[in-house]
């Protein structure tokens, strides 16, 4: 397929403003760019089919099964796409005087009780942009908490082995050494290992539970006391907690600060990657160090936004992803105290009847119920036919399908990790199973098919190492 | 309540019963039972029009104005129809970052294209994906250019104020020392900057045109920087980046912006988008998603998400960034609106609020108790100074239903005029001002 480039002619334009009306004024010669602005020039009925073209060559979860795990690719209620479009949502500045946004304020606010209410947190900022995000502005409150305490020591943060790789990431742009403890037999925290780990260089703990083996943590109470005894904090990546809402909380667990992943959890779209919302919820402990700019309720019931005593300061501009947050609180509001924990255990029971399908056919790396996913091991086909998790993956896009998420966690070899989501019927996860059946005795029957998969698709297997390789990242012009 | 699973009270019992369970809870036995709760103390759940009505009713409570002469850091362009229209297409909401890369090629294309005018915007050789907002796409840009010996954060006085806090806030965690360069007439003080270029400086980011609408003298600093072997970051305003000169032409080494006037909402903030362009030097230390161009088996060509030995969850602890969503969906409509107006469009709106900055700041000027608090050349972003509280003329304002200047004390007034403020409204502004004076 043409890029919009070479779609491009000199010459077409589509009008869209009325003629200057007021006298021009030229910016200074010495000023001005000599570099060409090469962008396309097409007239607006080939864009909109150069884009449905594109669109056609995109699968979303309105399109089909997307089990990507840790990824909770859940149907998004289109009504919390119409309420982020409201003009009066849209419309408005960030820097218009606090009395003419009571109501964006009050979105904040509502979406901060309601979410405290379900995580068991006391405040929540909505400032950081994403998960990741959230997980750098958690780690600068823990250590601004330890600083205010002239406990410098602690520079680790500890991480279980099946950990994000954005909870390491995170904890290194914080300038935290990260300590990797072991996961025991069934894929959990092992209280004995962390207790060796611990200490008085500890500054916390991130942990997502349940974890990215979609174990829940039986010895969560226990793991956040052995961190507390020990002086440190206890931070909880929300990623999973789509299993758990409404049934338990990270702040029961023993959880000082955690994040949430809006556009997973909460039903906002992911738009190919992003905008996420990424909201920090902490312990009153930790409130004075949140972001700035936190909006509150005075006395006289009017909203404004104020500055923490010791702020870690501003992790971005404004307040946060706006829309994305009416989003998520469209759909609490929509879902309410019943649904809330309805979608998760809805979520938890099409993960083990699954789980339960696919057993049949492939090893599950931790049997035993699991929470919201769960993960196979595809190490014993490789080593009895050559056929990898890639290779899978590649041969499930041929039944217009999204592959599961691959080769994470990396404590299971040959790892697919598949999170169906509560928004998926009996009928399509029978449908899965069959296919996947159906993928395992082709394994076995012709594993090159597998292995030069995918074939029905706009392009066959993609060439990555070339692309690492001979980088083109940017389309050349003449 | 609300509900829209697809999972029936039968298919619950034919489910349970394949997992040999009675009742759905038992799914939770691992869940010690003290900590399991009973029941959420929040709203019960709604149909769909009684939410409808409760979120309508909450976005009544805010203010749309008639017109805005505010900028600061948000813009008032016009959007055209075909851009919400391209980008509330399902396929490109509902998909996630493309990790398959054969069954989004569609996806992919549309990032390879957004990169490429991102480069063609600020002319430099290579662009990621997108980081949040243009406050952490310059964050983003300050740790690229880090270094054991140069650990020293130079910023101007006169960059975005919430700029320099999460630039601060950033350096703060990790100790680095961020040092600010005083301005001078509301432009960087160019002789200051030259003597404050110690050895332990790792670069300096300047905004263009800088916070008060001021063009910098951003050619000069390059070669400054260039002289000194210290890292240019550049800050731009993509529209006003339509016709002055690009942060190539002034030797920067890394160049970020804000991206919302591309054709993004006001949105109280956000989403917003942040871009990242680079020099080729940086390949392995630009944070974040990157597409890059290659074949299939058959020599077809095709697109995949690129150079990921930089990114965490291949580098875990050592990775150049944490970052992992981004603005996949806000680059998109930045292409989208890009392509609809194509270069002469852009350069008609940059065009425009130029010329109807200037005649703005000439209305008001001609009030004999306003006059321009700087000397320089400015581009659709402008200070005045009064003898007159700011806050009267706002209020004013208010009363008529327009969103005036941005107050920054109670004489300053920083005043944004864009394609969206006909003349009309303006010389009404400044006969309003006028009154009130």
């Amino acid at each position: 397929m043409k890029l919009i480039f070479e779609k491009s002619k000199h010459g077409i334009k589509n009008d869209m403003l009325p003629p200057l009306d007021v006298p021009e004024v030229e910016l200074p010669t010495m000023l001005q760019r000599k570099q060409a602005l090469n962008l396309p020039e097409v007239a607006q009925p080939d864009i909109t089919r150069h884009y449905s073209a594109l669109a056609k060559r995109t699968h979303g979860a309105n399109d089909g099964f997307y089990p990507l795990g840790s990824c909770t690719m859940k149907y998004n209620p289109k009504l919390n796409d119409e309420m982020a479009s409201l003009p009066n949502f849209t419309k408005i500045h960030p820097l218009q005087p606090v009395e003419t946004v009571q109501g964006a304020l009050e979105v904040f606010a509502l979406a901060e009780k309601y979410l405290c209410e379900i995580t068991g947190m006391d405040k929540m900022t909505f400032q950081p942009a994403a998960g990741a995000h959230g997980e750098l502005t958690g780690l600068m409150i823990i250590k601004a908490y330890h600083t205010a305490k002239k406990d410098f020591k602690r520079n680790k943060i500890i991480v279980p082995d099946s950990a994000h790789g954005t909870n390491p990431a995170s904890a290194s742009m914080v300038g935290y050494k990260t300590v990797n403890v072991p996961s025991d037999e069934n894929g959990c925290v092992d209280p004995e290992e962390l207790r060796k780990v611990v200490g008085d260089d500890t500054a916390g703990i991130m942990l997502t539970n349940p974890n990215t083996l979609g174990k829940y943590e039986e010895n969560i109470s226990e793991v956040t006391k052995i961190v507390h005894d020990a002086g440190g904090l206890n931070y909880y990546d929300g990623a999973n907690l789509n299993a758990v809402m409404g049934v338990v909380r990270p702040g029961d667990m023993g959880f000082d600060v955690i994040h949430l992943n809006l556009h997973k959890t909460f039903s906002t779209p992911h738009g190919g990657g992003g905008p996420g919302s990424g909201p920090i919820g902490v312990k009153n402990i930790l409130e004075p160090f949140l972001p700035n700019d936190h909006p509150v309720q005075e006395t006289s019931g009017k909203f404004n936004l104020m500055k923490p005593e010791q702020s870690i300061g501003r992790v971005k501009g404004f307040y946060g992803h706006f829309l994305v947050d009416v989003r998520a609180l469209t759909y609490i509001l929509y879902l309410g105290a019943e649904g809330i924990p309805h979608a998760a255990k809805t979520a938890v029971l099409n993960a083990n009847y699954l789980m339960e399908g696919l057993k049949e056919f492939y090893k599950v790396g931790y049997p035993g119920i699991c929470m919201h996913e769960f993960v196979l091991s595809l190490k014993d086909i490789k080593k009895e036919t050559g056929v990898t998790a890639l290779d899978v993956a590649k041969m499930i896009l041929d039944y217009d399908m999204y592959p599961p998420t691959m080769y994470f966690p990396t404590i299971v070899p040959e790892a697919l990790m598949i999170e169906p989501t509560e928004t998926e019927s009996k009928e399509t996860l029978d449908e899965v199973i069959r296919i996947y059946g159906e993928i395992h005795e082709t394994i076995y029957s012709d594993p090159e098919k597998v292995k030069s998969a995918p074939h029905r698709m706009v392009v066959k297997r993609l060439d990555e190492v070339k692309a690492a390789r001979q980088p083109k990242l940017a389309y050349q012009f003449d | 309540m609300g509900r829209y699973s697809p999972i029936t009270t039968s298919d619950q019992e034919l489910m349970l019963a394949k997992l040999g369970l009675s009742s759905i809870d038992d799914l939770y036995k691992q869940v010690s039972k003290d900590l399991l709760i009973d029941g959420l103390d929040i709203p019960s759940g709604k149909s769909e029009m009684e939410v409808r009505q409760i979120m309508t009713d909450l976005a009544a409570k805010n203010k749309v104005y008639r017109s805005i002469f505010r900028g600061a850091g948000a813009y008032n362009h016009y959007i055209p129809a075909l851009v919400k229209q391209i980008v509330s297409k399902e396929e490109f909401l509902t998909t996630y970052t493309p990790y398959q890369a054969e069954i989004s090629q569609g996806v992919l294309q549309s990032i390879f294209e957004y990169q490429t005018m991102i480069c063609q915007l600020t002319g430099m050789e290579i662009a990621n994906a997108s980081i949040y907002d243009g406050a952490t796409a310059a964050a983003e840009a300050v740790n690229m250019t880090m270094t054991r010996k140069q650990n020293k954060i130079l910023i101007s006085e006169t960059v975005h104020p919430m700029t320099i806090e999460t630039i601060q806030t950033y350096a703060n965690s990790v100790n680095n020392e961020v040092i600010i360069v005083p301005q001078k007439d509301g432009v960087t003080d160019v002789e200051k900057l030259a003597a404050m270029l110690e050895d332990d400086v790792a670069c300096f980011v300047l905004q263009q045109p800088n916070y008060f609408g001021q063009i910098e003298e951003a050619e000069k600093i390059g070669a400054l920087l260039k002289e000194n072997k210290q890292k240019f970051i550049m800050s731009i305003n993509p529209v006003a980046g339509v016709k002055l000169k690009t942060p190539f032409e002034c030797q920067a080494d890394i160049a970020t912006g804000e991206g919302q006037p591309l054709g993004l909402d006001l949105a109280f903030g956000g989403p917003y988008l942040g871009f990242l362009a680079a020099s080729k030097e940086f390949l392995h230390k630009i944070p974040g998603r990157i597409v890059g161009e290659t074949e299939d088996t058959e020599g077809k060509r095709g697109y995949v998400l690129t150079l990921q030995a930089r990114e965490q969850h291949i580098r875990r602890e050592r990775a150049s960034s944490n970052i992992c969503s981004n603005q996949a969906h806000c680059a998109l409509t930045a292409s989208v609106y890009m392509t609809v107006m194509g270069p002469e469009g852009l350069k008609d709106v940059a065009r425009q609020c130029y010329s109807k900055t200037h005649y703005l700041a000439d209305a008001l000027t001609q009030i004999p108790t306003i006059e321009l608090k700087y000397p320089g050349e400015f581009f659709h972003e402008f200070v005045t100074t009064s003898t007159k509280p700011a806050i009267d003329i706002l209020e004013k304002l208010d009363e008529e239903n327009i969103l005036g200047g941005y107050p920054l004390n109670e004489t300053d007034i920083l005043w944004c005029a864009t394609e969206m403020n006909s003349k009309e409204d303006i010389d009404r502004l400044a006969s309003i001002v006028k009154e009130v004076m």
